[in-house]
């Protein structure tokens, strides 16, 4: 299971880094924003996508699009994990075809759910 | 202000007054009285506009000083209180991020050693129940003897270096007083700028009205327009649980995805 974690700040890269470690997940890789991570999805054969909204460069709305697009990527399970909590914008984000949404601050706990949640459903 | 309301009085009271005398003049015929008038009202009209263009620029100024920008200097910009309080809060932020990864490097190394005390701890109990239970021999019990003094040893020198870094991450919080401050700072320069900009804006209106500017009250609300900003994000909600347009907590999400179909 190889997953991509893509948020602009270090800090929360490494601790969804070590609150997925502590769920079984150890092979994982980082980028800053959309398009760093783009290149990196298309290349790298991911099996998983946890995604910040609020990035420079290209966001995580845009990157989710992106993915959707694309032929090859549009199966990716996405999950968001974002300060952004306007109801619109979590509309937005299930129009777009987000697999979970998890609003920042968050608990291992509801982190561990949704990605149990996910793989439930896309292993059924 | 108050000087600013009477000006402004004077204008439309000398603007009242000689629009009546003017159209009494016209219909009477008096074309030169009328052209008079009509010069000591464009007369009335830019000595009020001087006016308050005067203010303004006082005002601007005084603003300016204000700020503690000297608008002589060529680096003006650079010393500018808006420009320190960009680098408090790039230190803040160097700080925060400093604590966290400093908080999370002592937990990652504490981790390993609080699991490898665990594992060892739960492989001597079941040798201990066996040895309660007389099913260990003299040869297995010398060594149990030995794994114990181990454990026990390893218990002391590890649980002392997990206990030296809880006390370091204890101190790795020390920023919040830091970045306290210094973010009050901050909203106190903020809150001046905010009432220096806001007596601009007054002065401004008063040219305005004396000038007979008018604006695209539309243009200027379209670009305050919300849903223009909603792809970029707005951060963090500060005051979440009094809007309704904004989810309270992971809770509030589920709920709202799952009346989505989710």
């Amino acid at each position: 299971m190889k997953i991509l974690i893509v948020d602009d700040f270090s800090t929360m890269r490494r601790i969804i880094k070590n609150l997925l470690r502590d769920l079984g997940f150890t092979n994982t890789s980082e980028a800053d924003d959309g398009l760093t991570a783009l290149p990196m999805l298309e290349s790298g054969s991911f099996d998983f996508l946890v995604t910040d909204w609020n990035m420079p460069g290209m966001t995580g709305i845009d990157l989710l699009r992106k993915v959707r697009a694309d032929e090859r990527l549009k199966h990716l399970p996405v999950l968001m994990v974002t300060a952004e909590a306007k109801r619109d914008q979590i509309i937005e984000a299930a129009q777009a075809g987000v697999n979970g949404y998890v609003v920042k601050p968050f608990t291992a706990q509801a982190l561990k759910e949704k990605i149990e949640k996910i793989f439930e459903r896309v292993n059924s | 202000m108050e000087n600013d309301e009477t000006s402004m009085g004077e204008f439309e009271s000398t603007l009242k007054k000689h629009a009546t005398e003017l159209v009494a003049s016209l219909e009477k015929g008096r074309f030169g009285d009328a052209v008079q008038l009509i010069h000591e009202l464009n007369q009335a009209r830019d000595r009020g506009l001087y006016q308050e263009i005067g203010k303004l620029t006082r005002e601007l100024h005084s603003a300016i000083v204000n700020f503690q920008i000297d608008p002589n200097m060529p680096q003006a910009e650079e010393v500018s209180q808006i420009t320190d309080a960009t680098e408090r809060l790039s230190y803040v932020v160097r700080l925060t991020e400093n604590a966290a990864n400093r908080t999370m490097d002592l937990v990652e190394q504490s981790t390993p050693l609080m699991n490898g005390l665990s594992a060892d701890a739960k492989a001597l109990s079941a040798d201990w129940g066996r040895f309660m239970r007389r099913e260990v021999g003299a040869d297995e019990f010398r060594e149990l003897a030995r794994n114990v003094e181990g454990f026990l040893t390893r218990t002391e020198k590890d649980s002392h270096e997990v206990a030296t870094h809880l006390n370091d991450i204890l101190l790795a919080q020390d920023f919040q007083d830091l970045t306290g401050q210094v973010i009050k700072r901050v909203t106190q320069l903020v809150t001046e700028v905010e009432s220096n900009l806001l007596k601009l804006v007054l002065m401004a209106s008063h040219v305005d009205r004396f000038a007979g500017i008018s604006h695209d009250e539309e243009s200027i609300r379209a670009e305050k327009d919300p849903e223009k900003h909603i792809k970029q994000g707005e951060g963090p909600q500060i005051n979440a649980d009094k809007r309704e347009d904004v989810v309270s907590g992971q809770d509030d999400v589920d709920d709202l995805l799952s009346s989505l179909g989710f």
